[in-house]
């Protein structure tokens, strides 16, 4: 296999996740999300889960990498809740 | 006062969480070490590159029994700019290995496999949800419903520390403080690795790159492993969210520079990880690592030191490990008595040493500018295509004149200069 360009999506599929269903580690209040002006965390989630959709932030927690980079830079406190996940939830990394 | 189910519960099994269980239980105390993973190590990632000295410090000949990776022979740093790159390469011959590459779920399992060969209880799969807390003082800890005991609680916790900020010691990290790290963990043939960088049978490369970040602070890191290659790139996350454009987009096109590209070819992606890195060394300390009943120790005290060239967190994890751990075993309040030690086992005189280093950080210029000027120079240099050149030293002047004026030159050098 040669070296190619990995989407985000391609990236995490490299990953092991158990996600917590119906049970998300991070919770995220759109509505704060919608009058912040930086939203940095589009930029800077490694796992790509803060996204724009239809001017609507949407979070997906079931790829989140658990690095916490969103709960230092989220500019207006729309993350209202960081944790880790539940153990044995989340990622496992085997090989980094 | 309720009984004590131990003599010490120690949070989180990275180098620092199991340096402290390992000192403590081998001295005969009632350990409990827990980990959020599933195993040691299971989310933890790290460039991969550790400083052994530390491993002898916490007990001679753990280095020989570690699961390590390459020993470093080879210490590259790389200036890259679009489709040229200069690399600086460096070894001296016959010097005894300091550091090894490492991949943190073997590394970080094996070192608590070693704890629970001293007699510590290993508990994976655990997250810790709080601190217990009677008149002041740290008592234990909670799970769930479940609560536990202890003589003293070690927050080995990591950069994100929860229950260092629960226990009122320190606010959220800000974001200059860190960088956030993403890392792509590429399998090669042994054989290839070997070739492609010039070593030998479990010889490595480290590398470090500048000119990858869109200028924006921060740097790519390659570390050879024994059969893949791990790759990434650390960013400072404010200049990265004013920049704009997604980081693991620019991450990938680090990855595609045919500099780059040319080491991992034939590779196979296994794992994508990112992790945040304490930054600014010293100044990211907190005034205060410790309680009554509780210590804070490794990523979690935000140990790091970062001077582009060495960038060091295990190691120092290991080291406050120890110290908190001989805190510990000492007669009298270990809050004092880990800071005693933090100074005798060199820690703090080393962040010290290198306090204003994250200055050179500051000099924007050295992510982009820099870079693409020694290339450009390089490449009038080496350049021959049968036309008269232009007079030497006029088109080099002219090479940096188009980067960068001599009044920010000399700004960024006097920058240079105070921080180092």
């Amino acid at each position: 296999m040669s070296i190619k360009r990995l989407s985000p999506e391609e990236l995490l599929a490299l990953d092991r996740f158990a996600v917590d269903e119906g049970n998300p580690h991070i919770l995220v209040d759109k509505a704060i999300c919608a009058r912040c002006a930086e939203r940095p965390c589009l930029v800077v989630c490694p796992a790509r889960c803060y996204q724009m959709k239809d001017d609507q932030m949407h979070f997906e927690y079931a790829g989140c990498l658990e690095c916490g980079t969103c709960r230092v830079m989220c500019a207006d406190k729309g993350v209202t809740q960081w944790n880790y996940p539940r153990a044995t939830f989340g990622v496992t990394y085997r090989e980094s | 006062m309720a009984e004590e189910d131990f003599d010490a519960i120690v949070v989180g099994a990275g180098p620092a969480g199991s340096a402290c269980a390992y000192t403590l239980a081998k001295a005969g105390k009632n350990v409990l070490l827990l980990e959020r993973g599933d195993s040691a190590g299971a989310k933890n990632v790290s460039g991969g590159r550790l400083y052994t000295y530390a491993l002898e410090l916490v007990e001679p000949g753990l280095t020989r029994r570690a699961p390590l990776q390459r020993r470093i022979v080879r210490e590259q740093i790389m200036l890259l700019s679009e489709g040229q790159a200069t690399t600086i390469d460096h070894q001296e011959y016959g010097r005894p290995a300091q550091s090894y590459s490492v991949i943190r779920a073997t590394l970080d399992e094996w070192f608590a496999g070693e704890v629970e060969a001293q007699g510590a209880s290993v508990v994976p799969g655990m997250r810790v949800d709080g601190l217990l807390e009677e008149n002041g003082r740290i008592v234990g800890i909670k799970v769930g419903e479940d609560e536990m005991r202890a003589g003293i609680v070690v927050a080995a916790d990591g950069v994100n520390s929860l229950l260092g900020q629960q226990a009122g010691l320190f606010p959220d990290v800000p974001g200059r403080a860190v960088g956030v790290g993403v890392k792509e963990t590429i399998e090669l043939p042994s054989a290839v690795i070997n070739q492609r960088f010039g070593v030998g049978d479990g010889e490595g490369a480290a590398r470090v790159a500048i000119g990858c970040t869109e200028g924006i602070s921060g740097g790519g890191f390659l570390y050879t492993n024994q059969d893949s290659i791990s790759l990434g790139i650390v960013f400072n996350p404010e200049q990265a969210a004013r920049n704009g454009r997604q980081i693991q987009e620019i991450f990938q096109d680090f990855k595609l520079h045919p500099a780059i590209a040319a080491l991992i070819e034939g590779g196979t992606s296994r794992e994508y990880g990112a992790h945040l890195v304490p930054e600014i060394g010293l100044h990211g300390v907190p005034g205060r690592l410790y309680r009554d009943g509780l210590l804070v120790v490794g990523d979690a005290a935000q140990f790091g030191i970062n001077t582009g060239m060495i960038i060091r967190g295990m190691d120092l994890a290991l080291v406050s490990g120890l110290a908190a751990a001989r805190a510990i075993l000492q007669d009298g309040d270990p809050g004092p008595a880990y800071m005693a030690q933090l100074e005798e086992l060199m820690l703090l005189p080393n962040l010290r040493a290198y306090a204003e280093f994250h200055g050179i950080f500051g000099i924007s210029r050295i992510f982009k500018e820099y870079p693409d000027l020694a290339n450009e120079a390089l490449r009038f240099l080496f350049n021959v295509d049968g036309q008269v050149p232009p007079p030497m030293l006029k088109q080099l002047n002219a090479i940096v004149k188009s980067k960068v004026s001599y009044g920010q030159l000399a700004k960024d050098a006097w920058k240079g200069y105070r921080s180092v």
